[in-house]
């Protein structure tokens, strides 16, 4: 019976390797993609802009030219589509970012906690142990990531949409200032980017319902009710003192990036509302997160 | 720590779990954990036992970090949980209530996922590592499988590679031979005494009491929430008496006689006569039984069990165990 001459005394300290959050996020994010659900989110998500710039060419009988300022009362920039493909880009994020971007948005950040407690896997993840606050950080990073790649697949693929259907060229800011194709493209990106950003705040709304429950289609579900009352709230004229306050408020205001010059104040406005959302429901997700019993 | 465990005995040297006054209420009001003492000697393969419902699995999930103890203090390794979670759970590897399994992932990534989030885990070790415990479960060939084919017994495996992905110092395994075939039970169970062996604490729940007595050297028993009884499994099953058992065709005859010899709770079944046995030498007995002409085929004392103890002190079978 030589093995009960182990004693146990504490452990050795352990020499956590700096990286390993790293290694963790970059798991999580392989994790996430290769979830068929993720896949089919970002499938969808690329097909919108394709719809959107078939759609114009068949109403335009491919004329160039042909649409016209009145342009079907859609997104500001879908009369601009057939002059010039970029706006494609333009005119997708426009229609995506009102439902489906934070739907998708929605989906991941309410999985990510809950969906890993309805499978089980979260106690096993916890007593690996990945640490409640490092797992929370890593899956609000990951959430983050999303919001940055579903934005940039809704743009690459109305670029791709747009040149294939599309006369590509210099193009007419809303001031009606000229600018050169390639800034025209860095716009584009900017906008793409600060509509990911728009996302933030839905993320970290998804992320604090997911810590509320152990049902990953309960988290998601509600995030997307959330989505949608929020949505319907920012319509209603009485409500306009708390308006503001909106994730949603101030979304389209990526359109001011079009103005020469650029009009900042409600980009900013939008960037200060994500700020606040993510620290005020970031914060209540840490909080209700690290105190909770896993109990699934 | 209420006063209550303040007053409690110190724990003793040397134990790898030690619990003082150990209680969860659940928010609804339900008492699942009362005051529960529960010390494991450092090497031992120790028996956790308890009918449905009897606080094991609240027990666990306190001493692994998961759910914060309503009162009472848990020691793991020396150190104190929860607050120690991180620089002790690394020395722990787990089986809680099942495997639990990305099912679009295979295998391989599986363990691959849930070593990359332990955080002493070397990256540059980690498919070695992730290969070794595969194939000590026998999971290898199947590897490459999405872990939603797997079957019940593949995922069982998969998830005890998962506690083996480090060496470990304490091996805590809820049913680990659940949903696996004889063959499967024999391997883990090899498994389990080849770990101990090295020296691996290992703190087994089961609800088959043959495999507890098998591979375990302590034991404890829980019912509805509070420590029944812990220790030594051989001092565990003494404390119940063994049954003399007399064979014979004979057994009305058989029966009078061993009255007339002083046992009591003499119970007849088929062609078995069975009786708490007489305080005196059993070969005297079975002399009387043959001079009063029984014919005896066999005649012995069968040994008690450890579920002979279980229903002794829990006064319950252990039917309605899980």
């Amino acid at each position: 019976m030589s093995r009960a001459e182990t004693v146990a005394t504490a452990p050795p300290p352990v020499r956590p390797s700096p990286l390993w959050t790293l290694g963790l996020l970059r798991s999580e994010l392989l994790t996430t993609l290769r979830r068929w659900r993720t896949l089919a989110l970002l499938g969808v998500l690329a097909a919108v802009p394709v719809l959107v710039g078939v759609a114009v060419r068949i109403e335009t009988g491919g004329s160039p030219a042909g649409g016209g300022p009145e342009g079907g009362g859609g997104p500001a920039f879908i009369a601009q589509i057939t002059n010039n493909g970029l706006f494609l880009v333009f005119t997708a994020l426009a229609a995506t970012l009102p439902f489906f971007l934070p739907m998708a948005v929605g989906v991941i950040a309410g999985d990510a906690i809950a969906g890993e407690a309805s499978a089980g896997t979260l106690r096993y993840l916890l007593v690996a142990p990945a640490g409640r606050t490092r797992l929370l950080l890593v899956k609000y990073t990951t959430t983050v990531a999303f919001c940055v790649l579903a934005t940039l697949v809704v743009a690459l693929s109305a670029l791709i949409a747009g040149a294939v259907l599309f006369p590509l060229g210099d193009l007419t800011t809303i001031s009606g200032t000229r600018i050169t194709f390639g800034e025209g493209l860095l716009r584009a990106l900017l906008i793409a980017l600060v509509v990911a950003a728009s996302l933030i705040g839905v993320a970290a709304l998804g992320l604090f319902v997911s810590t509320l429950t152990n049902s990953g289609i309960a988290a998601m579900a509600t995030t997307v009710g959330l989505l949608i009352t929020v949505q319907i709230l920012d319509q209603i004229p009485q409500l306009h003192a708390i308006q503001p306050y909106f994730f949603s408020h101030y979304w389209l205001s990526f359109a001011d990036l079009m103005r020469e010059p650029v009009y900042w104040d409600d980009v900013l406005r939008n960037l200060g509302v994500q700020a606040l959302y993510a620290a005020v429901f970031g914060s209540a997700a840490w909080a209700r997160f690290t105190a909770k019993d896993i109990t699934a | 720590m209420d006063a209550a465990s303040a007053a409690r005995p110190p724990e003793p040297e040397g134990a790898v779990i030690a619990t003082r006054g150990l209680t969860k209420r659940y928010r609804g009001g339900q008492l699942a954990v009362d005051g529960l003492d529960l010390t494991v000697p450092a090497g031992s393969v120790f028996g956790f036992l308890g009918p449905n419902g009897s606080g094991k699995t609240t027990t666990i999930r306190m001493l692994m970090g998961l759910i914060t103890p309503t009162s009472g203090t848990a020691r793991v390794l020396g150190s104190p949980m929860p607050g120690a979670g991180r620089t002790v759970l690394p020395h722990v590897g787990a089986l809680i209530e099942g495997p639990a399994l990305y099912g679009h992932l295979h295998g391989r990534d599986n363990l691959l996922r849930y070593d990359a989030a332990d955080p002493t885990a070397d990256p540059r070790t980690r498919r070695a590592r992730v290969g070794a415990a595969l194939d000590r479960v026998g999971l290898t060939a199947a590897a490459g499988k999405k872990a939603k084919a797997y079957s019940l017994g593949m995922k069982q495996r998969l998830g005890i590679a998962c506690a083996l992905l480090q060496p470990r110092r304490l091996l805590v395994l809820d049913e680990p031979t659940n949903g696996l075939d004889p063959q499967g039970m024999r391997e883990i169970r090899s498994l389990v005494r080849e770990l101990a062996s090295d020296g691996t604490t290992v703190f087994l729940s089961s609800h088959l009491l043959d495999e507890i007595e098998q591979v375990c050297t302590h034991a404890a028993v829980m019912a509805r929430g509070r420590l029944v009884t812990q220790g030594a499994v051989a001092d565990l099953a003494a404390g119940a008496r063994g049954r003399l058992t007399v064979t014979t065709p004979d057994t009305a005859e058989a029966a009078g006689v061993l009255k007339d010899q002083g046992a009591a709770d003499v119970v007849t079944d088929g062609d078995q006569v069975t009786a708490e046995p007489p305080a005196r030498d059993l070969a005297e007995v079975n002399a009387a039984l043959v001079a009063a002409g029984v014919r005896v085929r066999g005649f012995g004392v069968r040994r008690a069990s450890l579920e002979d103890a279980f229903v002794a002190l829990t006064g319950e079978g252990f039917d309605v165990a899980g």
